[in-house]
């Protein structure tokens, strides 16, 4: 589930270090009470409540709170059971039995049974929903629903992802079945098994979500949730200073310097954490360029990636050594790095032939000049700002190196899934979930498909399939750490850095606990003392 | 003659809209790891995206001319119309409200620096308003909330309505509203105050060398009643012509002035859409601005003629 990662993505993160905690007033500090209103903001409007239909992450955000899954991720990213008490992986690997929770109600009363996850199933390998998630429930042999609080799902083959792709959310079977999904108003009025009631959506404005006196791990302390429609961040982050927000993601720049105020000090806490997501500069294998093994390694130790950390991220990230974030327990720390080291870097396209011959300060082979044109997408700032530090110093070793920004759809279309491009600057967000697949297998190479650099490598190939059959954390664990090192040897894309989410909450906000999930796994114990609440109604 | 015209301005908007990369469909599955190409086909069959773009034109024209626009392909599915009711009435409000300040401040300003031409009013309104004109809006608009939002706390910074604002008294709730409403209209009026008054200044200029001006100073009226009565009145005919043209921008709002605000307008719904590539809500806002500019048009020529007689008998 794509939500799922966004919201693993803007939210649940390792590493947690709080910064400037707050000190409890005396007094009322000691126990949580119920009441007052948090605020937050997006981007954009949310697109749709059904979350089978929706894909941004405005939707995903409010969703989470409305529905639950079978399952989800604990504080440690270890999966745990939602509405499901318990699971079970048969000895074949090749079925899971959930039992579900017997005391679960509907927002609108209805009792939640193992018919509404069957139909949650169906909805989903419907030809005629238009469900971008259809992918993981299409490897389900067989679902059943024995009785009303167990439910089982048998695949044709072992796949280990699938476990995860039942954190999705489970939608009403009472209220759905036998209409029109994309008609339904419930698109627009959502009626789910979560912490939160829907209450109101002022197109374009906001979105109000109540605390669920009914929920089954109890009424949750923050009495209201209202998400503002802000489309501009600076005038998010005017907002959060005015105090008409309470939890804004925050950039580096805001983070570093412009947050470090007293005024803002005294109304916020500001956290950091590393998030599932990681920025590379990635090359086209199919060029004869990049298909030299000794250039990408010449290139990856001509770039500098502390200097692209301190002066893109400012300082607020790690550098990255492969697809995997740190601090998670399927990274290898032990792979090859490549540290900045111009010298080696010349030595090696030396190696694969490319020197200065007529001593104009570029490197050339055969009377052709070494160089390429990285192609990024426009609208991200620290990816083009990463591309000309990187211009700069491949310039030092030799290298011409142009840059193009370029709109998304066009970037993609023109560019990226033609395969018409020498290097591109992209980033990937994910999730716990190891599997790599869709992402280098050589067999997701078509046009379209996500492996467009066109890695092909017998080995990973092998070790991407053997991670999908196996379920055993330990045994997983092997097999991408050998992914990991190939990855590292072969260098199909310099991977450059791992930024960090950078959230703000307002500081009267108590029960934040900071933990490798990141802070919003616990929002529904998050609260405010009676004497700071801000909204009485 | 309009009805054709209309269908010129649909064609050419739906092509130029296709020639645009990308797909609807491209936006919803790209680059998503758990997206596979069946399902984008799947999608591309649903919206019809896979047939040859005349048959797709030929279905909208089709579904149009019985003014239903469709329904929006994002992810939303609801019918493009109620999409675009939902946003109209408040875009429109405020660009009333914006075009009342420009004329209450420009016609005002246009006449005096006709009259006192090259006083030092003249030039510092010059000066004024060409700064207006000069300035980026979304940068005034920022500054704005800076200082009169965060530091002084005067205004709220964006949105239409406080968060407690189900809670008061209607009147409240008025105030509530306007108070939130200040700084936007503040800022896109002063953008749009250059353009009006300039012209007003120079219909003045040309109005007060008529001979029917000299003719009044020879009767021997006052100044007053040469400018006010005789002089501005001529001088306002065109402002006509302008508010008939201003008629489709009551609905056009303004997408880089209504992100920062906040504000649920026409402008940043058409913007999402280019960027979703949502052909039927773009073509429905294009339609309805083409409609629109057209009867805009037509009433100005109409009214014209009613309010000036020299055009009735020309």
């Amino acid at each position: 589930m794509r939500y799922l990662l966004i919201c693993i993505l803007l939210f649940m993160t390792v590493a947690c270090e709080q910064q400037e905690a707050v000190i409890p007033a005396e007094g009322d500090a000691a126990k949580p009470v119920h009441g007052d209103t948090f605020i937050e903001a997006s981007i954009g409007e949310p697109n749709n409540l059904l979350p089978v239909l929706a894909s941004d992450s405005a939707s995903s955000d409010i969703n989470g709170k409305v529905y639950s899954g079978l399952i989800r991720y604990d504080k440690n990213l270890q999966l745990e059971g939602e509405l499901a008490e318990s699971w079970e992986i048969s000895e074949d690997n090749l079925s899971f039995t959930f039992h579900l929770r017997k005391d679960v109600v509907w927002h609108d009363g209805a009792p939640f049974t193992s018919a509404d996850v069957l139909f949650t199933y169906q909805l989903y390998i419907n030809p005629d929903v238009p469900t971008s998630y259809a992918e993981d429930f299409l490897q389900v042999a067989k679902a059943e629903a024995p009785d009303p609080y167990t439910f089982r799902v048998t695949y044709e083959k072992p796949y280990a992802p699938a476990l995860e792709s039942w954190g999705t959310s489970i939608h009403p079977k009472h209220l759905l079945e036998g209409k029109e999904i994309t008609k339904s108003p419930l698109s627009r009025s959502p009626i789910g098994t979560g912490p939160y009631k829907f209450v109101k959506w002022d197109a374009g404005e906001k979105v109000v979500l109540l605390a669920n006196p009914d929920y089954f791990e109890g009424q949750p302390y923050l009495h209201r949730i209202v998400y503002r429609v802000i489309p501009d961040t600076s005038t998010q982050f005017l907002e959060l200073q005015s105090g008409g927000l309470d939890y804004m993601g925050l950039t580096p720049i805001q983070y570093s310097t412009q947050t470090d105020t007293p005024a803002f000090k005294r109304k916020f806490n500001k956290y950091r954490y590393l998030s599932f997501s990681y920025t590379y500069l990635g090359y086209n294998l199919t060029k004869p360029l990049f298909q030299d093994k000794r250039v990408r390694h010449a290139i990856s130790y001509a770039i500098n990636k502390q200097e692209l950390i301190d002066g893109v991220l400012l300082g607020l990230g790690q550098a990255a050594t492969g697809p995997y974030k740190p601090d998670t327990w399927v990274y290898n720390a032990k792979v090859k790095r490549y540290d900045y080291n111009p010298e080696l870097s010349r030595s090696l396209f030396a190696e694969a032939g490319w020197v200065d011959s007529n001593n104009d300060g570029v490197l050339d082979k055969d009377g052709k000049k070494l160089a390429f044109t990285i192609v990024t997408n426009q609208g991200n700032d620290l990816r083009s700002k990463t591309a000309e530090i990187i211009q700069r110093r491949l310039k030092e070793v030799g290298v011409i190196v142009e840059i193009r920004v370029v709109e998304w759809a066009t970037f993609l279309k023109e560019f990226i899934f033609p395969g018409n491009f020498d290097a591109t600057i992209l980033g990937w967000s994910g999730g716990p979930e190891p599997d790599q697949y869709n992402i280098w297998h050589s067999s997701k190479t078509a046009p379209r498909e996500l492996n467009f650099v066109k890695f092909n490598n017998q080995e990973v190939d092998e070790l991407l399939e053997a991670g999908r059959r196996t379920f055993d954390q330990e045994e997983r664990k092997l097999i991408y750490d050998r992914f990991q090192e190939i990855l590292a040897e072969e260098q199909p894309y310099t991977f450059l850095y791992v930024g960090e989410a950078l959230p703000a909450v307002a500081n009267r906000v108590r029960g934040i606990e900071p933990s490798p999930a990141g802070i919003s796994y616990n929002f529904n114990y998050w609260w405010v003392a009676k004497s700071e609440q801000k909204y009485t109604r | 003659m309009m009805i054709p015209l209309l269908i010129g301005i649909t064609l050419i908007s739906f092509m130029v809209i296709h020639l645009a990369p990308g797909e609807p469909t491209d936006m919803q599955t790209d680059l998503n790891p758990k997206s596979s190409v069946e399902m984008r086909d799947r999608l591309r069959e649903r919206y019809n995206l896979d047939k040859p773009l005349y048959v797709q034109y030929g279905l909208w024209l089709k579904q149009v001319a019985t003014l239903d626009f469709g329904e929006s392909f994002a992810q939303d599915h609801r019918p493009v119309l109620e999409k675009v009711a939902e946003r109209m009435p408040i875009t429109i409000l405020i660009n009333v409200l914006s075009i009342a300040v420009i004329l209450a401040a420009a016609v005002p300003i246009g006449i005096l620096s006709a009259v006192r031409r090259n006083s030092l009013f003249d030039r510092s309104t010059t000066v004024f308003v060409f700064l207006g004109f000069a300035m980026p809006s979304f940068w005034l608009a920022l500054l704005l909330m800076d200082y009169l939002g965060v530091r002084l706390g005067l205004f709220p910074v964006a949105g239409l309505k406080s968060i407690g604002y189900d809670y008061m008294s209607s009147g409240m709730q008025v105030w509530d509203m306007a108070h939130h409403l200040i700084l936007p209209v503040f800022v896109s009026a002063f953008g749009g105050l250059a353009g009006f008054s300039r012209y007003m200044r120079s219909n003045m200029l040309e109005v007060i060398r008529q001979d029917y001006i000299l003719t009044a100073r020879a009767k021997g009226l006052s100044e007053r009643a040469v400018i006010y009565k005789h002089a501005l009145r001529n001088a306002l005919l065109p402002v006509i012509t302008i508010l008939g043209l201003s008629v489709p921008g009551l609905i056009g709002g303004s997408v880089i002035f209504e992100t920062i605000f906040a504000i649920p307008g026409m402008g940043k719904l058409f913007y999402d859409g280019v960027l979703m590539r949502d052909y039927p809500l773009i073509m429905g806002v294009l339609v309805i601005g083409a409609v629109l500019t057209l009867i805009g048009n037509l009433l100005a020529d109409i009214s014209y003629a009613l309010a000036d007689p020299r055009i009735r008998k020309g």
